[in-house]
């Protein structure tokens, strides 16, 4: 099992899953609020709001 | 020796001022007190890169991470948890030690000389734990629980303790824009005053708030032991002189572990290593 962990296949894996995640959330259409957050000053962020 | 490793450090602090200027290259957001507002935005940026910043041409994964979980149509965040599980699963704490603006500010700051620096202490070892309780309460649970009546969450992380959105974004937007000015107040004092106690920290201990705060670096150090990018040491090789652990920074020790949740692939332990015991794999060395 520890071996299995050592493989890069798992670093192979993963990095697919997360492919596959990326696109799932773009399809929920997770970009736009990604977007919306980050053409706007983020007043939080800044130290203001 | 010293003279080569120098060189050596300097040729990486090239490649983080590049990825630095790349990802911050909108220009005229520093001329105007303005941030840029186009496209590429949609796409996050491996590092920590405050999205507020004049120059930002992407978007900062911890930011993006918790204005998606405090939304209130979405509670979960699979765009930007898939984008950093697939930047972590290739190439791990990497972004840290090359991608990372706040990084580099860091490397840059550890330079400057001063009478007694702070290799370890008692106690490090369980404070480098705080940036997994970091990630979990200020970027998971109190944006997607600590709502407001439209059922928002704010950006806890970025509001109370993150000094990058101080430096990169509130620092040259009050300087560059009147309105902003008017409007600061105990927050901006705050938030100064952790930017000032880690730029501090930082000329004393190497990298203190990527060891002991910073939620990128926690999230990416968990794909460090899986990453395909990743050291290997060999062990007919490796003479067991301690070199490797004696240079690393982040006090990891390659020899136990090289692919230490603490290790940021600087390559120091590479470059130091008198017998050359330790490499770096990607998928082509593995195939063979």
């Amino acid at each position: 099992m520890s071996r299995f962990f050592r493989a890069p296949r798992t670093g192979v894996i993963a990095a697919v899953l997360g492919l596959l995640l990326m696109a799932f959330g773009i399809y929920r259409g997770e970009m736009s609020v990604v977007l919306e957050k980050a053409i706007n000053i983020c007043m939080e962020c800044i130290g203001i709001g | 020796m010293d003279k080569e490793k120098k060189t050596n450090e300097w040729k990486r602090h090239g490649i983080q001022a590049l990825w630095a200027l790349l990802t911050n290259s909108y220009f005229m957001g520093f001329v105007h007190g303005k941030i840029y507002k186009g496209k590429l935005k949609n796409l996050c940026v491996p590092g920590l890169n405050c999205y507020s910043c004049p120059g930002a041409v992407g978007a900062c994964p911890i930011g993006a991470l918790q204005a998606v979980i405090g939304s209130w149509n979405f509670k979960f965040a699979f765009y930007v948890a898939g984008f950093l599980m697939f930047t972590g699963a290739l190439i791990g704490r990497f972004v840290c030690g090359f991608l990372c603006p706040f990084g580099l500010v860091q490397d840059l700051l550890h330079k400057i000389p001063f009478p007694k620096k702070i290799k370890t202490f008692w106690g490090d070892k369980a404070l480098r734990k705080l940036k997994y309780v970091i990630l979990a309460v200020f970027v998971i649970l109190l944006p997607m629980f600590l709502v407001d009546v439209l059922g928002q969450g704010a950006p806890y992380f970025c509001k109370l303790i993150c000094p990058a959105g101080t430096l990169e974004g509130g620092i040259p937007l009050v300087l560059l824009n009147q309105s902003m000015r008017s409007a600061i107040g105990w927050l901006y004092a705050w938030k100064n005053v952790l930017l000032a106690v880690t730029i501090f920290l930082s000329v004393v201990i190497y990298r203190p708030f990527c060891k002991y705060i910073c939620p990128l670096g926690a999230i990416y150090s968990v794909f460090n032991p899986i990453s395909v990018f990743r050291y290997r040491v060999d062990q007919e090789k490796c003479i067991g002189c301690g070199v490797c652990a004696d240079v690393c920074k982040m006090q990891a020790d390659p020899v136990k572990n090289a692919n230490d949740l603490e290790c940021i692939r600087c390559g120091a332990c590479k470059k130091a290593c008198p017998v050359h015991a330790i490499e770096s794999c990607g998928l082509r060395k593995w195939r063979r």
